[in-house]
């Protein structure tokens, strides 16, 4: 199953830095279609990123961040070849999950 | 933000932290019936993000008011061709950085993302806004339990949010 969450996870030893690629239409409720309607609000609400069972970094997002959101961000510590989790859960209640190894 | 604490406004980490958190909590629910548990900490602030001004939704998220700062670096376009698209990143030298969140006062919901900077993780988050027209961005970092701010004008080319 193909996962809407891309992310890379770079070690330099002392820090590993993220960077994270969800795909997700992110409709904010303020848009309409071509005919003319509303797009109703469907968008991430909150994305989390954990590491040796510990929250790294956690967003709260509203429909103001864009189309296929990406994020980058950078933690002290995290080790090559140890696993990097980020999981989402969208206005709708759906989620997705997705396990990284850092590089 | 001294006095009328109406419950709405009792700072979150306050909550969190305080040694008297119970009892906090306790006058938090008597003040608001069965408003929603502020002091939940991955609890997503529904009511935050649906606030049209950037004060209320600021006050609603840290129960608390920011003040200017010049250790907060925000890296933003001065032009965005497409507001459906504009590129922020943020970092900080303040010390004990605890959130950062990102707003477009002139957005029609101006919150777009709060992050949680736990203990261990850098002041420095870049993402990807939507922008309806010309506007500020304003970013507020909360550091060592205060709450600082800085904002840029971005002049936006076609608007990212429709209409």
């Amino acid at each position: 199953m193909a996962s809407t969450i891309r992310v890379r996870a770079t070690s330099s030893g002392e820090t590993t830095e993220v960077q994270a690629l969800i795909q997700h239409p992110m409709d904010s409720g303020f848009i309409k279609d071509a005919k003319g309607e509303t797009i109703p609000p469907h968008f991430i609400q909150q994305l989390t990123f954990e590491y040796d069972g510990k929250v790294v970094f956690a967003a709260d997002w509203g429909g103001g961040v864009s189309k296929d959101p990406y994020v980058k961000f950078a933690f002290k510590g995290g080790k090559k070849g140890d696993d990097l989790k980020v999981s989402w859960v969208d206005s709708k209640g759906k989620t997705d999950t997705t396990t990284a190894k850092i590089l | 933000m001294t006095g009328k604490n109406n419950g709405f406004a009792l700072p979150r980490r306050v909550i969190l932290q305080g040694v008297a958190s119970v009892a906090l909590l306790g006058l938090g629910k008597i003040a608001f019936g069965a408003a929603p548990a502020f002091a939940a900490n991955d609890k997503y602030p529904d009511e935050a993000f649906k606030q049209k001004s950037s004060d209320d939704a600021i006050k609603l998220l840290y129960g608390k008011t920011a003040e200017k700062s010049d250790k907060i670096k925000l890296d933003a376009p001065e032009i965005a061709e497409n507001g459906a698209v504009v590129p922020i990143a943020v970092s900080s030298t303040l010390s004990d950085v605890t959130a950062i969140a990102f707003l477009v006062a002139e957005n029609p919901n101006a919150l777009v993302a709060a992050y949680k900077i736990p203990a261990g993780t850098m002041p420095s988050v870049a993402n990807r806004i939507k922008m309806a027209r010309t506007s500020n961005v304003i970013v507020v970092v909360e550091a060592g339990g205060k709450l600082y701010s800085t904002s840029k004008e971005v002049k936006v080319t076609v608007g990212g949010c429709g209409g």
